[in-house]
């Protein structure tokens, strides 16, 4: 060894010789690798790495620039959601799965509020109309979502210009969100029995125009990326998974369909009336980067034809209710805009204080102690932008979930990181899982 | 005073839902014929495709729409197998774990949901084995991905899968103590280590009341 390199001292282990790199001088650290005699190294890459799409700790054993072996450390993110939520009533709940995976927080609320109608039975009672603000919400999240897997997918692959279009993209449907429910993101706005409020007045026009927008901006992208000769040479053949690979893994979403396999929830097994609309499950056959990159970018069109459906049948349903009948279940605040801001209506206020008792009880009844759910266990499954998303909710008859579990596709998806990247460069291994979009919030929970 | 109340609130009537509130596992029998749906077909299906059916399948248990079967430990990997290749469950979505202290002997449960694309049909398995000896077969053979599910499985609840690959935690760190889904982990709790000082625990700060 020579002199003490600050930026790269090394010691030795059992192990071998260890090289802590924390960036600057690259030469003396090549210098010194060069001059042993082994010819395998294992590189820790993250968990804190630009191009690994959050706290993901990637362990690579490398032959040159090729990768022999490839490993995932995972839990940097771990909070506890599942055992928290089972401390706190069903209503609750969604405060804390719409921050699992936070691209996608109405996937993630409409999954366990379609769970928890499961096992109250009240499927079918829920209003026409709050299903159909659900599936507008959800598609307009999978636009989002798919805009930073396109934007931060390209950045890492060193194409800073699309994420710029996307992020610009992202902020219009986050701009929808905000007008809704109040805020960007985690918005805790598909309940049990419905949704928190309804839309406000002149949001339809607004939405509208905001599809004619990003069907407009959409082209951007599709201009930059589509046959661009870097970006297929980057793409192409790269991350290869094959149908037999993707099943036997369980891998969903956008990475089963780049097999060709149209499997698509939302068409085999609709829930939230997605029957209802007319729209096409995108596949590729080339199992690949490119073909993902492809059913992303073709996506986006699908949703904004579900969006568009959904506006009408908004329009045509002007004025019903966003909630369950039932008010055992439905929570009792009557919103209302007052001059200080969105709170109980005065109404409510009324009746509650100055009237009627029971209305009182039954009030602070389902606020501090919420409903009953009969128990049992039900698994509901939907199609997230990442693929199944499935709530397990377990009931023993309380007011709070007695276990929850979430199949979170991110965490399932990226066990084929080793299988798309073993064999390949190193460079690739950024593509491939750029391409399973995985969200650490997510996988680790 | 017994009062069953309007609200269905049993016990100590508790409103404030933290008071510990009477809480007991679900705990339903076996399912009578006709299931329902596609549910008679798949059973009749997998009673032809496995003889030992009924010595491996504990009970068949309909409920909301879904169905369930319990199988025995040791039949788990032959049934799943059948399943996997006679009835065409291409998938399985992982493994989701419970714990039911009171249920002596059947202390802990894994639930497997399982999904056919070929015939767009679903099923749950579920196993249960006690506390005292935590053992289940591990599914990682016949579905792959079912690799880091029950690593998760076995860091949250303790269930060992016999002969998977690499049975190590995977989101707590790899020298904790304990198994934090389990009834009996408390939640919190947890002394903070921040710039090397120790911060005690929630629960044993100071009061200043």
């Amino acid at each position: 060894m020579t002199a003490f390199d600050p930026y790269a001292p090394s010691r030795e282990t059992t192990e071998g010789t260890v090289f802590s790199v924390t960036g600057g001088d690259w030469d003396s650290l090549v210098q010194e690798i060069g001059s042993t005699k082994e010819e395998r190294v294992v590189v820790n890459m993250g968990p804190q790495h630009p191009s690994t799409h959050g706290v993901l700790r990637l362990i690579l054993e490398l032959e040159g620039e090729t990768v022999t072996e490839v490993r995932c450390g995972i839990g940097y993110l771990h909070t506890g959601i599942e055992k928290n939520m089972e401390f706190r009533n069903w209503t609750q709940g969604t405060t804390f799965v719409t921050r699992m995976d936070y691209l996608g927080p109405i996937f993630n609320e409409t999954a366990y509020c379609l769970a928890i109608e499961k096992l109250l039975g009240i499927t079918n009672d829920v209003p026409e109309r709050a299903s159909v603000i659900r599936v507008m919400m959800m598609e307009l999240n999978r636009i989002s979502s798919h805009m930073v897997a396109l934007g931060t997918g390209a950045l890492e692959l060193g194409a800073i210009t699309p994420m710029f279009f996307a992020f610009r993209e992202r902020e219009i449907v986050l701009d929808i969100f905000e007008m809704i429910s109040g805020l960007r993101m985690n918005m805790a706005y598909i309940r049990p029995g419905g949704v928190q409020q309804d839309l406000p007045e002149g949001a339809i026009p607004k939405i509208r125009d905001a599809v004619k927008l990003m069907r407009k901006n959409f082209k951007d992208n599709t201009n930059l990326l589509v046959g661009n000769s870097i970006w297929l040479k980057r793409t192409q053949g790269i991350g290869y998974l094959d149908l037999a690979g993707a099943t036997t893994l369980g891998i969903t979403g956008p990475v089963l369909r780049s097999t060709g396999l149209p499997w698509d929830l939302r068409k085999m097994q609709p829930y939230c009336g997605y029957e209802n609309y007319d729209f096409d499950v995108v596949t590729a056959d080339t199992c690949d980067v490119y073909g993902r990159f492809l059913i992303r970018m073709n996506e986006l069109e699908q949703s904004l034809r579900i969006i568009e459906q959904a506006l009408d049948k908004l329009e045509a349903l002007e004025g019903a209710p966003v909630m369950v009948a039932d008010k055992k279940i439905a929570w009792p605040a009557q919103l209302a805009l007052g001059s200080d801001g969105l709170g109980n209506s005065l109404n409510h206020i009324r009746e509650i204080m100055g009237t009627s008792m029971e209305s009182l009880i039954h009030h602070f009844k389902l606020v501090t102690e919420g409903f009953h759910v009969p128990a049992g266990q039900v698994y509901q499954g939907i199609e997230s932008p990442k693929g199944e998303l499935g709530a397990h909710v377990v009931s023993d008859g309380g007011t709070r979930p007695y276990r929850m579990h979430f199949r979170e596709p991110s965490f399932n998806n990226l066990q084929a990181t080793a299988a798309m990247s073993e064999g390949g460069m190193i460079a690739d291994i950024i593509a491939a899982v750029a391409s399973i979009d995985p969200v650490m919030g997510g996988v680790d929970r | 005073m017994t009062d069953s109340g309007m609200f269905g609130a049993r016990g100590t009537g508790d409103t404030s839902g933290y008071g510990g509130l009477a809480r007991s596992a679900a705990s339903t029998g076996s399912s009578e014929r006709p299931y329902g749906g596609y549910f008679d077909g798949l059973v009749d299906d997998l009673e032809r495709a496995y003889p030992e059916f009924s010595t491996s399948i504990e009970r068949v248990v309909v409920d909301r729409g879904e169905l369930t079967l319990h199988v025995k430990r040791e039949k788990l990997v032959e049934t799943s197998m059948v399943l996997r290749d006679v009835l065409k469950f291409e998938m399985c979505m992982g493994v989701s774990g419970i714990h039911y202290p009171q249920n002596t002997g059947r202390e802990l449960v894994a639930v497997y949901p399982l999904l056919s694309m070929t015939n767009n049909r679903r099923v749950r398995l579920e196993v249960s084995v006690s506390d005292a000896d935590p053992h289940i077969p591990s599914l990682v053979e016949v579905w792959a991905g079912n690799n880091w599910h029950e690593r998760e499985t076995f860091d949250m609840f303790g269930i060992i899968f016999d002969s998977h690959p690499g049975l190590t935690r995977i989101l707590m760190p790899d020298d904790w103590q304990g198994h934090p889904q389990r009834k009996d982990y408390a939640l919190g709790g947890i002394a903070v280590e921040y710039k090397g000082a120790t911060i005690p625990p929630p629960s044993e700060r100071r009061s200043y009341s």
